[in-house]
């Protein structure tokens, strides 16, 4: 009896706190994002209110209207998701064949290996995104290289460049790319390739035919833990990217400190996270026929 | 028979290569930072060769109020969020592996996984928008600060946690508490002899995670601090926004060496046990 009382609670305690501190809040992103800004605190209308003698509820969906209406949002989503999209792909190019060198790695080395990867994720990210600062700007180190090397005469404009949120990006997710590729790649029969290479199958066609195949829930995986997030981002494009280049990120926090203008910044957050979760069902499908395919 | 399996392929080599390559380009701007973090210049990339190497800045940072503020706040934010993270999510591991109601399960599940995908901005948002209603309507938390960044983090560090010990209880031996239990210790005992001894590694990285997450965050801070309350990222921030500053290089040093160490001695402790545990049975 004194078992389920507790474990009653061992449920209670979490569920509480996430339905206070994460459904609630997202109830009420809903629900500002279908109000109007209003000059008061807190900037928006109540959701209803008495207007002559009658009830009336002040939800609608016109700022999801002018998001949709206002080319500059659409912009700044396709901008945010292209980004997101080749940085993601950079990230696989070079994470792939480290995750898989890692994986091949003797067994004492890899943890030290694994903690060279982790290590610069520990460090702040604020600090790993100011180095890149220092290294791009117009009297940075590379620009000073590559004048002293003599390949170019001017310096050149790498900072505050589409580029450098690119450079941005790639640096500070490549470790979500690597740890959930190399936890798939470390657990790779090695028989099954032996085999394949008894039978005359080139290096291509063993990488190509077993190698990437069995890795596709880790590349999954990788793909979305940096995608999301970097599609979000706002700190990086504040600090390396263009002024008049807006991600998505950086104008809902605009929205929101600069124009105080809450109900059009929840709109927003809604339709970022309606987009996202596109990919995650995806990922929740592909998982689901993989565990079927096992079967 | 020739060794045609692994290690002498193109493959191998190729990915070696760009694990080289991989780690210069992770490290090359860490070292970088650090090598000029000595440097007198203001001029944070320009060496001044005539005073560097030099402490100039290291000094500057001891000196500095506002940071040194933002750092205690910070230290005391994140110390709270991990060890309010560490039982919230421990209570909802527990929860999703072993007890309750199949319902409440579900639904915990369904919502424990959600900050984990989140991008910062969102849940930052979100949350702000809560506390601003709440206090509207009940007068808590009255105004924002150090509450409501601790809670913030706390919500979104107990997910990392509940991964973190779900792993390790997934893999527990429970046949030694059911030995415990029909031995005729209460519960109450069997959790604190026993349960509780096995986890605390779970719990310990699980502690530290949380607390690495809410130090290193400055976008969920951004929007729940409040004007009073600055955490260390946040001054960063907004240091950065006005461009590179010599002092910040000296503070990420100082960083970057401390989290090296911590890091160093867990793995080599974690190693050496894994090897004294092994040792009778190889041997």
């Amino acid at each position: 009896m004194g078992r389920s009382r507790i474990s009653r609670w061992t449920v209670a305690i979490p569920l509480i706190w996430l339905l206070l501190f994460l459904a609630a809040p997202f109830v009420m992103v809903f629900l500002i994002s279908l109000s109007e800004v209003r000059l008061a605190m807190p900037p928006y209308a109540p959701f209803i209110e008495w207007v002559a003698d009658s009830w009336r509820w002040n939800l609608d969906a016109d700022n999801y209207l002018f998001i949709w209406q206002d080319g500059l949002y659409f912009e700044a989503f396709s901008y945010s998701l292209k980004v997101a999209a080749i940085a993601t792909l950079c990230c696989l190019l070079v994470g792939y064949p480290m995750a898989y060198a890692i994986a091949q790695a003797p067994e004492r080395w890899r943890s030290w290996l694994l903690l060279a990867i982790i290590l610069p994720f520990w460090t702040s990210f604020l600090l790993r995104v100011y180095a890149w600062i220092g290294l791009l700007k117009t009297d940075g180190l590379i620009n000073q290289a590559l004048l002293a090397l003599g390949v170019i005469t001017s310096p050149l404009q790498l900072l505050y460049t589409d580029f450098a949120v690119l450079i941005g990006i790639v640096y500070s997710y490549l470790p979500f790319m690597i740890l959930p590729l190399y936890a798939n790649l470390e657990r790779h029969d090695r028989l099954l390739l032996e085999a394949a290479a008894d039978l005359g199958a080139s290096t291509w066609t063993r990488f190509w035919r077993i190698t990437l195949p069995l890795s596709r829930p880790g590349v999954v995986a990788g793909c979305l833990l940096v995608f999301i997030p970097a599609a979000g981002e706002f700190v990086i494009p504040s600090l390396l990217g263009r002024s008049d280049q807006l991600m998505i990120g950086r104008v809902l926090a605009d929205e929101f400190f600069a124009n105080r203008d809450w109900p059009v910044a929840g709109a927003v957050a809604m339709i970022l996270l309606i987009v996202l979760l596109l990919p995650m069902v995806g990922f929740q499908k592909s998982i689901q026929r993989q565990s079927e395919d096992g079967v | 028979m020739s060794r045609r399996g692994y290690g002498s392929l193109a493959a191998g080599r190729f990915s070696r290569f760009m694990l080289v390559l991989g780690f210069l380009f992770l490290y090359l701007p860490i070292i970088s930072l650090i090598i000029f973090s000595f440097n007198y210049s203001r001029l944070v990339t320009v060496w001044d060769s005539a005073n560097s190497p030099s402490l100039r800045w290291y000094q500057e940072l001891l000196n500095n109020e506002a940071l040194l503020g933002a750092a205690w706040l910070s230290v005391q934010v994140a110390a709270l969020t991990a060890t309010l993270a560490v039982v919230l999510g421990t209570l909802a591991a527990f929860a999703l592996l072993r007890a309750g109601p199949l319902r409440s399960r579900a639904l915990l599940s369904a919502m424990i996984g959600a900050p984990l995908v989140m991008p910062e901005i969102i849940t930052g948002l979100s949350l702000l928008l809560l506390f601003v209603t709440l206090e509207q309507w009940l007068g808590w938390p009255a105004g924002r600060g150090m509450l409501t960044i601790v809670i913030a983090h706390a919500t979104l560090a107990m997910a990392y946690v509940a991964v973190v010990v779900q792993s390790r209880l997934a893999s527990f031996d429970r046949s030694l508490e059911e030995a415990a239990l029909d031995l005729g210790a209460t519960p109450t005992t069997v959790f604190w002899r026993i349960t509780l001894p096995l986890m605390w590694p779970a719990l310990l990285s699980g502690w530290l995670l949380a607390f690495t997450l809410s130090w290193d965050d400055v976008v969920i801070a951004q929007f729940v601090a409040g004007p009073n309350a600055s955490t260390l990222p946040m001054w960063v921030f907004s240091k950065l926004r006005l461009g590179v500053s010599p002092e910040i290089n000296a503070l990420a040093t100082l960083v970057i060496l401390f989290v090296a160490l911590v890091l160093g001695c867990g793995t080599w402790l974690s190693r050496r046990r894994e090897r004294q545990v092994q040792r009778p049975v190889s041997t």
